[in-house]
């Protein structure tokens, strides 16, 4: 028989806790005696009763007495007690009175441990001290703040790195984790395609392509729009790619994004590269594919017949809108940037509040006579303390009624509607009397649906729906584009069939 | 690529569970795909302190040091070791007194305040009438320093003149602490009364009760204050504006010793004055308030001076401003005005007869007692007319300013969690919600003496301007943040 005796000094618990401590220990086998008590006289004397030396502890002191076959045992019994008396404090009964909600996200990480994501879209100057937060407490972030500072974004990267989480973001729309959407994202099949995206809606406008194609989208990591700069440097571009090549569930990655800094562009090359999993890069820009030809490229790669993206038509022969410029309004980034590439390519010149051309930009809110010009309504600039245009797409159908209105007024105007999660729950509805009053006008409109089959909207709904305001309405981007570029310069609609030449 | 497996592979399964924070759209769209939600009710921090608060949190030192501020904070066992008189404890002479909170001049002291320095020089003879007194006090001639200063704290006006028996509290490396003895309640020096009654009780606190208090104490040995704390909070005690039990618990323990003062007569005491002293005791449910709060006081002094910390050290107020004190930011007070407390008021007193928030008894709230512990302590709820399930919901918002659980001093209401533990400035300013401190409140004419007790909340410009002081002195990297 061994005989272990602790004190703790301080240690203060009433005698009713410490008696049911007392009983676990004793129900392990071995255990021949166990006391565990505050060190009063009585029990001091208790303890001397049952066989134990006299201790060296006060009626403040916790001691615990176990009298045991083996040492082992009789630490093992200690060690019982000691976890029962933690356990009390932290477990169980207390959470049931807990009212309100945690104000803050370490609280809400202390209250959830299994919540293994945090999805942050406070004001950009706010979003880093949450975001932070969230890393610290060993979770992965999304940021869908705008507005929040580079220096904040290395520093972000920096940490999540060395804590070994993913920072998705800042300025991330969309993120789809295994089926799941966080912030923007449409109804995806889970299926074999993986994408790392720079660009929220350029990965929205991917997946829908892929899903008219049948194929499903397993996981959309999105890294921000600046995560491929060269201030940033791909810090998590690169750490999706590597999680995404590791998952054996999937079977091409993608890698969305504006044009990368070329230093970047080379370290993602690289990587990608080093995959065992084929990459697909869909890096929009004057050189680069159209999503609709990675869409494809992606499909070659899994061996599947990539159709042309559906689109849905007027009823009637389509008349030649009224003279005049294309105006593009633009709730996604990546698909501004892609239709301003389409149309510069065969109009010339347009004017865009977010051309990488200085000479060609302009203030959101000038309207310059005559020249075409295509708007990005849901850059940061304009989304300063305004609901972005795919949650309330208000603002896009105001400037589709001015354009009506106007005097030598847009002879085209193309728009992207995007749904799915997050997104607003009848963008058609919204849009549809300014739309309708623009055709009035005698201007032709062209809509790019960005949604899926699954989306809460409904694909179909939506877009018999702008065709009921005159709209014709692509799936493809890329197509929309053309499709205007056509009409602004007489040549009517785009035969079925095209693919958009590769530079 | 993939040398090894990534490190964020656990990210690529269908979340159950997702924290967010902002936009209450974002969180709908999960909760319609059927993800569980765990919403941050979040507000954006007082305006001009977003800068302050990013830089704070980008200092590397913040957790290390924050964590070394609580453990030491937690690692303190205080012992009630002595009642000795303030002149040789403090070492303050003639015309030298402390008073409660901040720095004080006589210029801006409020009426309780100025009633208890009237008081204090009728107590030790420096005037003979209220009027001189007031002279003497007004002209310059009193020297005042708050009790934080001199290792030392005191409910209400908190004035210690030199005469006056304290406390003594001492921990195992022989850092001690000190408070006054509790006068009772009603008309009493620190709640600004003056006068011949109150003048007699503070003489026979000072030649009976102390005497024979520091004659037991010496007899019986050191008491473990924290281990006494931890059995007052598990009886419905929160150590401020509730000490029955722990009083009772004091006396309990006392009292064999008290008795056997007689035996050797070495406190000159008789029977008379010992059975004078347990009724006094009997009749004071706050006798041990002075107790707790030097105990608290030596714990919050533990966690002061460790640079990079946002820990607040003291929470106090002089009657005129309230002030914390943060562990990073030295002997520094951050003060703005204090508030006047809403509760309940005795007899015909009302709200209009309220002096601003006053006292050094915030130092328990500073621990994670008071106000923080008031799920323990439900009865003390009825103050401000609430019920028990505001007072559970109380402490839990306390937790959501506080970085840790004490050890010891844990709440059965809540599964024997520990009181919420080491107020961060930080947490403070993210959430916008100042502490909640229970407190007795003072008649705002000097003389009046108590009118009420009830809950304060501390100016959240203390908190945001400590925050701007530890960041001026953050060690971050640029983050931004406007």
């Amino acid at each position: 028989m061994t005989e272990s005796v602790l004190v703790a000094r301080g240690r203060y618990h009433d005698s009713v806790t410490l008696m049911r401590a007392s009983a676990v220990a004793r129900d392990i086998t071995g255990v021949e005696t166990v006391i565990a008590a505050m060190g009063t006289e009585l029990n001091r004397a208790l303890l001397v009763q049952a066989g134990f030396a006299a201790p060296d502890a006060t009626a403040d002191d916790l001691v615990v007495a176990v009298l045991a076959d083996s040492p082992a045992t009789a630490e093992g019994a200690i060690a019982a007690i000691d976890r029962h008396l933690a356990e009390r404090r932290t477990s169980g009964s207390g959470v049931a009175h807990r009212r309100g909600k945690p104000r803050t996200v370490e609280s809400a990480a202390a209250r959830a441990p299994d919540a293994g994501v945090v999805v942050v879209s406070v004001p950009g100057a706010h979003a880093y001290v949450e975001a932070i937060a969230a890393l610290r407490a060993g979770r992965h972030v999304m940021v869908f703040s705008d507005g929040v500072d580079v220096a904040a974004e290395v520093a972000l990267k920096g940490e999540a790195t060395a804590l070994g989480r993913l920072v998705m973001g800042p300025d991330c729309g969309t993120t789809i984790l295994d089926g799941v959407g966080l912030g923007f994202a449409n109804v995806v099949v889970p299926g074999p395609v993986g994408l790392v995206a720079a660009s929220g809606t350029g990965a929205q406008q991917l997946c829908c392509l892929l899903d008219g194609a049948g194929i499903g989208v397993r996981h959309v990591l999105g890294v921000g729009g600046r995560d491929l700069s060269s201030a940033v440097g791909g810090v998590s571009a690169l750490a999706a790619l590597a999680a995404l090549d590791d998952d054996p569930a999937v079977e091409v990655i993608g890698v969305v994004s504006k044009p990368p800094d070329p230093a970047v562009a080379e370290a993602v090359m690289s990587a990608a590269a080093q995959c065992r999993t084929p990459v697909v890069l869909a890096l929009v820009g004057p050189v680069g594919p159209t999503l609709t030809d990675a869409a494809a490229e992606i499909a070659d790669a899994l061996g599947v017949t990539f159709g042309e993206p559906q689109q849905w038509r007027p009823p009637g022969r389509s008349e030649l809108p009224r003279p005049g410029p294309v105006l593009g309004l633009f709730s996604g980034g990546t698909n501004a940037a892609e239709a301003l590439v389409v149309l510069e390519r065969r109009l010339g010149p347009v004017r865009s509040n977010v051309h990488p051309d200085p000479l060609r930009r302009i203030a959101p809110f000038d309207s310059p006579g005559g020249a075409h010009v295509l708007l990005d309504l849901g850059d940061d600039e304009l989304t300063a303390g305004r609901p972005h245009p795919m949650i309330d797409p208000t603002v896009v159908a105001e400037r589709v009624a001015a354009a009506a209105d106007a005097d030598g007024g847009a002879g085209v105007v193309v728009l992207d509607v995007v749904l799915g999660h997050g997104a607003h729950p009848d963008p058609a509805a919204a849009l549809a009397p300014a739309l309708t009053a623009a055709r009035a006008a005698g201007a032709a409109t062209v809509a790019v649906l960005i949604g899926t089959g699954g989306d809460p909207q409904g694909l179909d709904r939506q877009a018999r729906a702008l065709v009921d305001a005159g709209a014709t309405v692509h799936r493809s981007n890329a197509r929309a584009a053309e499709e205007a570029v056509a009409l602004a310069t007489g040549a009517g609609a785009v035969p079925v069939g095209t693919r958009s030449s590769r530079p | 690529m993939s040398i090894g497996a990534s490190p964020v592979t656990d990210l690529l399964v269908a979340p159950e569970a997702v924290i967010t924070v902002g936009a209450p759209t974002l969180d709908e769209a999960l909760a319609a795909q059927g993800v569980a939600t765990v919403p941050v009710e979040w507000r954006p921090p007082p305006a001009g302190s977003a800068a302050a608060v990013a830089k704070v949190t980008a200092d590397p030192r913040l957790a290390p040091a924050n964590r070394t501020a609580i453990d030491r904070m937690t690692a303190v066992r205080p012992r009630l070791v002595d009642v000795r008189p303030a002149a040789e404890l403090v070492g303050i002479g003639r015309h030298q007194l402390l008073h409660a909170g901040p720095p004080l001049a006589w210029g801006a002291a409020s009426g309780p305040m100025r009633g208890a320095i009237i008081g204090a020089c009728l107590y030790e003879g420096w005037a003979d009438t209220p009027d001189a007194a007031e002279g003497l006090a007004a002209s310059g001639a009193i020297e005042l320093a708050p009790c934080h200063d001199h290792a030392s704290v005191g409910p209400m006006a908190g004035i210690v003149s030199p005469s006056m028996p304290m406390w003594v509290l001492e921990e195992a490396g022989g850092r001690t602490s000190r408070s006054t003895l509790n006068e009772g309640l009603g008309k009493v020096l620190r709640y600004g009364a003056f006068g011949d009654a109150v003048t007699e009780r503070l003489r026979w606190m000072e030649r009976v009760l102390g005497p024979i208090l520091a004659s037991g104490l010496r007899r019986h040995g050191p008491i473990d204050v924290g281990a006494l704390i931890a059995s007052m909070v598990a009886m419905g005690d929160e150590g401020h504006n509730r000490n029955r039990a722990g009083t009772s618990l004091l006396v309990r323990a006392l009292a064999p010793d008290l008795v056997r003062t007689l035996e050797d007569g070495d406190a000159g005491s008789r029977a008379g004055d010992v059975a004078d002293v347990l009724a006094f005791i009997d009749a004071n449910d706050h006798f041990l308030l002075n107790v707790v709060m030097g105990a608290a006081k030596l714990v919050a002094d533990a966690g002061a001076e460790v640079a990079g910390s946002s820990v607040v050290v003291a929470m106090a107020r002089n009657g005129t401003d309230f002030g914390i004190r943060v562990a990073g930011t030295g002997d520094r007070w951050f003060t703005a005005p204090a508030a006047v407390p809403e509760g309940l008021y005795l007899g015909g007193f009302g709200p209009d007869d309220a002096n601003p928030d006053i006292g050094d008894s915030a130092i328990t709230e500073t621990v994670g007692l008071g106000g923080f512990a008031m799920a323990g302590a439900p009865a003390i709820v009825q103050l401000v007319g609430g019920d028990v399930g505001d007072a559970v919901g109380w402490t839990e918002l306390m937790y959501e300013l506080t970085l840790a659980e004490h050890p010891t001093w844990t709440l059965p209401a809540l599964g024997f969690r520990g009181v919420p533990f080491g107020i961060d400035v930080l947490r403070v300013v993210r959430t916008g919600v100042a502490p909640i401190v229970n407190t007795g409140i003072a008649g705002r004419v000097a003389g009046t003496g108590q009118v009420g007790a009830g809950l304060v909340r501390p100016p959240l410009d203390c908190f945001t301007a400590a925050l701007a002081a530890v960041a001026a002195v953050a060690e971050s990297a640029e983050v931004g943040g406007r």
